[in-house]
């Protein structure tokens, strides 16, 4: 930074006159990329609005080609609208936007982004681009053809007209910029496709610049819960921080300033925090200079303050992440979706951020080929520089092959038919770089990925030794119902004999009491089919708990007589993948097949308790 | 007829065994002598290898034993239905009519053909008896020796295996028996059968069978079972010496072992079908060092099938021993046409000759 005695002999440059020089740094760094991050950075600020405003969202992106390298892209929401007196500044300044000041999960590039693509369109085109936006207030769009005045960071209005538009409220913007349309793991269709994954409730229609249309329908009708704006933690805090904040207040005391400028500081601890950094709390917070704001990070750091609280957290949601994962990758068949997982909230540099997984497994999925990975950072899919990225270096870290993965001596990524999806999110994630394509590698967040990708793997452990076991089962039970009785009915065929009863026969090679789920197909409905085979040499009774994804029930067999059968049909519906667990009691363990016993702490605990925390 | 009944009341007792079994609450179980290496004894009156007393036990407690069960019992009720019929079938088609029986049908030839083996050693019937017969393996004789065959009229037709057949000589039928075929006369010191077609052509143009007054048959590999049928019934009832002449590798030693001493997989019927007297011409280890010959390393497989001769009972020799071990410590194998290093009549000038001189 120049002394300031010096400032007079640099050339003012703004902000715009900047980027416009370091394109790179905002990821439009070449042809390729540039297309891509224009439909990024405008998708990304559709979803943040339609969010924010309680929508679900309707996208939809197009990309025409002009002649050479030159494109057309278009991407128009269902969004709110934005008011027609602040569209210069949301589009045509750098570093405008509501998101800069406030400590808030986002996914746009904190008013950066759309404005470096107006930037890039207008250097490679030579055109300013077309912004159309109504609110559901206003009777008519208003068209906005705009451009960036580099020199001084504003827009540059060519004109701006009242229009009639069909949709009742919205956004499209238009650029025309070179560029190059790839298809592949880092390209736009990759790019939307990943972001279904996670937002089920929103409708995403690509045309590519063949006009091959693709649609990826929302399956979920509820709008995401927008994040909320929080104060900045104590721990972490720097003395920059400090400095600005005790200039900028209005309180009349410092005491008052940590009490009102952070979370989590109550009025005894801002005494603690200040006997600690021995400063007067009457102290007026104009005076604080850098020694002294020294001295309170030293306070607030010997000092036990309650952790940041997750409220300025947006998950996806577990119910987002399954359905999503559903329907994007059900194609595949897989044979086991793995219950999201979400870790607890975690703090990198005294702001809070936390971890969901979710993960599709077998099926057609290939079995040579590394996994696939979903990286999402602030529920933004990451498609480049995975090598550098937290996510991929924490399943790097992790052992898989004791899940039966294959990887080299349990390091890098692994091989095996699943897709596993992590999202990272919490306000001010540290990147690797200003294009925030991947989340920094540091310790805490590493480690939080790491948590909650074996909390997933576990699930995925329980399902294959599950698997395994039916396998095995299967067998057993596919042996005493229908070879042996068809043993029975050959020799007696061949000999014109009456049928011998082989029911202790059976009981003698099983000796267990069956417990297995079948399925009955019904008006286009999966229904799910519990039977208890009662293949020992005695009339057995037990309590069977039948556990399903909504619910449990509980049904009691008595006096169940040797290689009879309880059936029992359940009522309703189920989706694809759910399964019945099985639990009994009453009975000797030994003799059941199918089922666990009930755990002594049912009730207490519940099924769903390894999901959430250690 | 008598034969017919014979049959359907062993297969129809094992039937009764099973049902009787599962009748009385017993998990169903058949015993059947164990068809391995470790259960072959010398039956010393008769000089060929026999099944011991060691027998396993195939019951229903598990999932093959009791599809074994249960493929055996179709099995039975096809072969009843055939003898019913008085039809017969190959063993290729029985593996394609398993088709039918869906969750037993057979899931390859192989088993098929296994099946059909265990039930020769249960019943101590012959597959014949089952109305069951082996595809056609061709395997081929020529030499001054004179049979009669029955053709499909029903009429005997005489043949003579070196003036009335083309190069390739008379082709064994698959039943070689009395009631198929009469073994009329000879004239001839010997039969001399080869593992190898590119050998059984060689000595036919080099005239060997004239000038040494030989039988050739070309076993075409691994013999069937007709081909060692018909070798002992020529051994036994023209009193021709046999001698069989093989490359000189592991495969090859069990060749002449099925021949000479029985084969472990159909020693229940090695008394019908070995020639405990033949000789071995082949090539062998020895051989290998004292006519230079051009040679192939030995393979895994390879290795480890000699390895498993050496605990074979049947090649508890000094000979083989020593021959075993010989060409495990050399590493290396032969075939039998890399005698022709020293020209196309060494074998029939040279090697046969001195061979023969050798062993008589």
């Amino acid at each position: 930074m120049p002394k300031k005695t010096e400032t007079e002999s640099y050339r003012q440059v703004s902000v715009s006159e900047f980027f416009e020089k370091n394109r790179h740094m905002l990821g439009f760094d070449s042809l390729q990329k540039s297309l891509f991050m224009m439909v990024k950075e405008a998708v990304d600020n559709s979803l943040d609005a339609c969010e924010e405003s309680g929508t679900t969202p309707e996208i939809s992106v197009e990309i025409s080609p002009l002649k050479d390298d030159l494109y057309e892209v278009k991407v128009l929401d269902n969004g709110p609208g934005i008011e027609r007196s602040i569209v210069p500044k949301v589009f045509g300044q750098l570093l405008y936007g509501s998101r800069f000041h406030v400590l808030k999960q986002s996914r746009g590039q904190q008013g950066i982004g759309i404005t470096a693509a107006i930037l890039y369109g207008q250097s490679t085109s030579g055109e300013p681009s077309i912004i159309t936006t109504r609110r559901k207030v206003d009777s008519v769009a208003y068209k906005f053809v705009l451009g960036i005045d580099i020199k001084n960071n504003v827009a540059n209005v060519h004109s701006e007209d009242p229009v009639i538009w069909p949709h009742e409220s919205g956004t499209e913007i238009c650029i025309k910029a070179k560029g190059r349309y790839v298809t592949g793991r880092q390209s736009i269709f990759e790019y939307l496709k990943e972001l279904a994954v996670v937002n089920p409730n929103a409708k995403i229609s690509f045309t590519d610049p063949e006009g091959k249309k693709f649609i990826f329908e929302k399956t979920i009708d509820e709008p995401s819960k927008p994040p909320k704006a929080t104060k900045p933690h104590p721990y972490g805090v720097e003395i920059g921080d400090i400095m600005g904040i005790c200039a900028d207040s209005s309180e009349s005391s410092l005491e008052n300033v940590l009490i009102n400028a952070f979370s989590r500081i109550s009025r005894a601890t801002a005494l603690e925090i200040l006997e600690k950094s021995g400063i007067e709390p009457g102290t007026p917070p104009h005076s604080i200079d850098k020694v002294r704001a020294e001295s309170i990070i030293r306070g607030i750091n010997s000092t036990k303050l309650m952790p940041p609280s997750g409220e300025s957290l947006s998950p996806i949601s577990e119910k987002f992440i399954r359905t999503g994962m559903l329907s994007v990758y059900g194609e595949h068949k897989p044979s086991f979706y793995g219950r999201p997982v979400t870790g607890r909230v975690a703090i990198y540099k005294g702001n809070p951020f936390s971890v969901e997984t979710g993960m599709v497994y077998g099926g057609a999925l290939p079995v040579d080929q590394p996994i696939l990975i979903l990286r999402y950072a602030n529920k933004v899919p990451l498609l480049f520089h995975p090598g550098s990225c937290a996510i991929t270096k924490a399943i790097s870290e992790t052992d898989w092959r004791q899940f039966g993965f294959e990887q080299k001596q349990g390091k890098g990524v692994p091989y095996g038919p699943a897709i596993i999806m992590v999202h990272v999110f919490g306000p001010r994630l540290p990147y690797t770089s200003e294009s925030k394509e991947a989340i920094a590698p540091v310790d805490e967040i590493t480690e939080a990925v790491k948590y909650a990708i074996k909390m997933e793997l576990k699930q995925l452990r329980r399902f294959n030794s599950r698997a395994e076991r039916n396998k095995k089962m299967g067998e057993k039970f596919n042996l005493v119902s229908t070879v042996i009785p068809e043993i029975a009915r050959k020799s007696s065929e061949i000999l014109s004999m009456e049928m011998p009863d082989c029911r202790v026969v059976i009981s003698k090679i099983a000796n267990v009491v069956f417990v297995r789920e079948t399925f009955r197909e019904k008006d286009g409905n999966k229904y799910s089919v519990t039977e208890v085979i009662n293949y020992t040499m005695n009339p057995i009774s037990m309590n069977l708990k039948i556990v399903f994804r909504n619910g449990d029930l509980d049904k009691k067999i008595e006096d169940l007589g040797m290689s009879e059968k309880f059936v029992y049909e359940h009522t309703e519906p189920l989706n694809q993948s759910d399964e019945a667990e099985y639990y009994f009691t009453g009975i000797n363990p030994v003799l059941v097949q199918g089922a666990d016993e009930l755990p002594s702490d049912w009730g207490l605990k519940g099924v769903e308790a390894y999901e959430s925390e250690e | 007829m008598n034969q017919r009944n014979n049959t359907e009341e062993y297969l129809k007792k094992l039937v009764k065994l099973v049902y009787d079994q599962i009748k009385s609450g017993e998990v169903p179980e058949i015993s059947i002598k164990s068809r391995t290496k470790e259960n072959i004894v010398l039956d010393s009156l008769l000089g060929v290898w026999k099944y011991g007393d060691q027998e396993i036990r195939r019951n229903a407690r598990k999932m093959d034993g009791a599809q074994f069960l249960a493929k055996s019992l179709y099995s039975i009720q096809f072969i009843l239905d055939m003898l019913k019929e008085s039809k017969s079938s190959t063993l290729r088609e029985m593996y394609y009519i398993s088709e039918g029986w869906k969750d037993y049908k057979f899931e390859s030839q192989d088993e098929s053909n296994l099946l059909v083996e265990d039930m020769e050693v249960i019943s101590e019937l012959m597959r014949e008896d089952f109305h069951l017969r082996p595809e056609e393996n061709g395997a081929s004789i020529i030499g001054n020796i004179t049979l009669e065959e029955k053709n499909r009229k029903g009429e005997f037709k005489r043949i003579n295996c070196r003036d009335d057949v083309g190069d390739s000589g008379y082709t064994i039928p698959y039943n070689v028996e009395d009631e198929k075929l009469h073994l009329i006369s000879q004239d001839a010191d010997m039969i001399l059968a080869m593992e190898t077609g590119g050998m059984f052509d060689r000595l036919v143009e080099n005239r060997f069978d004239e000038d040494f007054r030989a039988v050739l048959v070309h076993l075409k590999g691994q013999p069937a079972r007709s081909t060692r049928r018909l070798l002992k019934r020529m051994n036994e009832e023209m009193h021709l010496p046999v001698y069989v002449f093989t490359d000189g590798d592991p495969w090859s030693f069990r060749i002449y072992a099925s021949i000479a001493y029985g084969a472990i997989k159909t020693a229940h019927i090695s008394h019908w079908l070995a020639v405990p007297t033949a000789e071995y011409l082949g090539i062998t280890a020895t051989d290998i060092l004292s006519y230079d010959l051009p040679t192939d390393v030995l393979t895994d497989k390879d290795i480890a099938a000699l390895n498993s001769e050496l605990q074979d009972p049947r090649f508890n020799t000094e000979f083989w021993r020593s021959e075993i071990e010989t060409m495990l410590k050399i590493g290396k194998k032969a075939e039998q046409q890399a005698l022709a290093k020293y020209g196309l009549n060494f074998v029939t000038d040279t090697y046969l000759p001195e061979k023969l001189n050798l062993r008589s």
